[in-house]
């Protein structure tokens, strides 16, 4: 009797405790081999054949289709420089440069990767359309309501993220052990 | 006492083996994968164009909008697959999906170093078939080896402003993916 209610904890225990975590780690993406620029991280590896387990699972999971580590390489932020999260009703700004890259987008995403409605149809900026400064260097405001400038509206949305893709670019391939970035700042500005 | 906790303890030690083989069992047994999502609208060995995503719908989490996509869905059972994509005005990429969403190879317009990205897909034994005097003397051949009998092969084409959309679509709207049965 003894025994038989010992491996019936022993097995429950076992199944709370895995089904539990595997759960957990899928759902916040935890992933091995990370590149942390200031706000933004990729997960260059997720192109590639040396996918880890867990990435390979969230992304199985998920639907999505990494971009392939010959195509480019892609960077998510979900809170600012400081670690405010991205909240639709605030307004954020993304200023400076990019690493070298011969094409950049960045694209604002609901937190399952859907695209948020708005008014103006914008959901993200290439790198040939942004408006930029004499120096080179530009800033996007991200934010509810109309701004000047390079605008992304949030759609007034609690949560959001944003994925900046940089394609045929070095970073990500090679240069895991060189200085990396630089990647724009992310700073909240205040919110309705 | 210390009966209990070695049951507690088995429990904890049995947990992370089911932790381990139910991450490592997802991506088999996972039913709303990307090759599971284009399967409705990709037939089998022909380039279709992958519906753009909006605020509404969105066939796979995370795409880019700012690209013109379209997916060739391959099986490689009855022979390989020629792929053919003339690039656009701007950026054009090729990704190789296995069928659990590994992308194994990719390669941009630049690399390729033509006006079309000109490839073969074969399984690796496929590969190993072919008499090696060929693969030698078709120096512009490149052959990719898939390491799964299906998957993916995405086609993008980027629009730098909005406006060029339209000519992303028509570019990529000329590629083709067929097969071929082995000689």
């Amino acid at each position: 009797m003894r025994l038989l209610f010992g491996s019936f904890v022993t097995f429950l225990l076992a199944a709370t405790i895995g089904l539990s975590t595997t759960w957990l780690t899928l759902t916040r993406g935890v992933a091995f081999g990370s590149l942390a620029i200031g706000a933004w991280t990729a997960w260059p590896k997720s192109g590639s054949q040396e996918i880890d387990p867990y990435a390979h699972a969230t992304i199985a999971r998920d639907g999505e289709l990494p971009v392939g580590i010959g195509d480019g390489v892609a960077f998510v932020a979900r809170t600012d420089d400081a670690g405010h999260e991205f909240d639709g009703r605030c307004s954020f700004t993304l200023s400076g440069m990019t690493p070298p890259a011969r094409y950049w987008t960045v694209t604002l995403y609901n937190l399952q990767g859907g695209l948020v409605a708005n008014a103006i149809d914008r959901h993200g900026f290439t790198s040939e359309e942004i408006v930029r400064s004499v120096d080179g260097r530009f800033t996007i405001t991200v934010a509810p309501l109309a701004r000047p400038g390079n605008w992304l509206p949030t759609g007034g949305i609690e949560h959001f993220l944003l994925v900046w893709r940089l394609y045929d670019t070095p970073i990500g391939v090679a240069a895991t052990t060189m200085k990396e970035g630089p990647m724009p700042t992310v700073e909240r500005r205040g919110c309705t | 006492m210390i009966r209990w906790l070695l049951w507690i303890a088995g429990g904890v030690l049995l947990g992370g083996v089911v932790h381990l083989a139910t991450v490592l069992a997802m991506p088999r047994a996972a039913t709303q994968d990307a090759y599971s999502r284009l399967v409705p609208i990709a037939p089998v060995n022909a380039m279709v164009p992958l519906p753009a995503p909006t605020a509404q719908a969105s066939i796979l989490p995370f795409m880019d909008p700012a690209f013109a996509g379209a997916v060739c869905r391959y099986d490689l059972s009855n022979g390989m697959i020629k792929l053919n994509a003339p690039v656009s005005e701007a950026y054009t990429s090729v990704t190789f999906y296995t069928r659990e969403s590994v992308a194994y190879y990719a390669i941009n317009d630049r690399a390729a170093g033509r006006r079309a990205i000109e490839l073969d897909l074969m399984t690796t034994q496929q590969h190993a078939q072919i008499p090696e005097e060929e693969d030698v003397t078709a120096a512009d051949r490149l052959i990719i080896d898939s390491p799964t009998r299906t998957g993916l092969i995405i086609l993008r084409a980027l629009a730098p402003e909005p406006d060029l959309m339209s000519m992303a679509r028509r570019a990529l709207a000329a590629a083709q993916c067929h097969i071929e049965p082995l000689q």
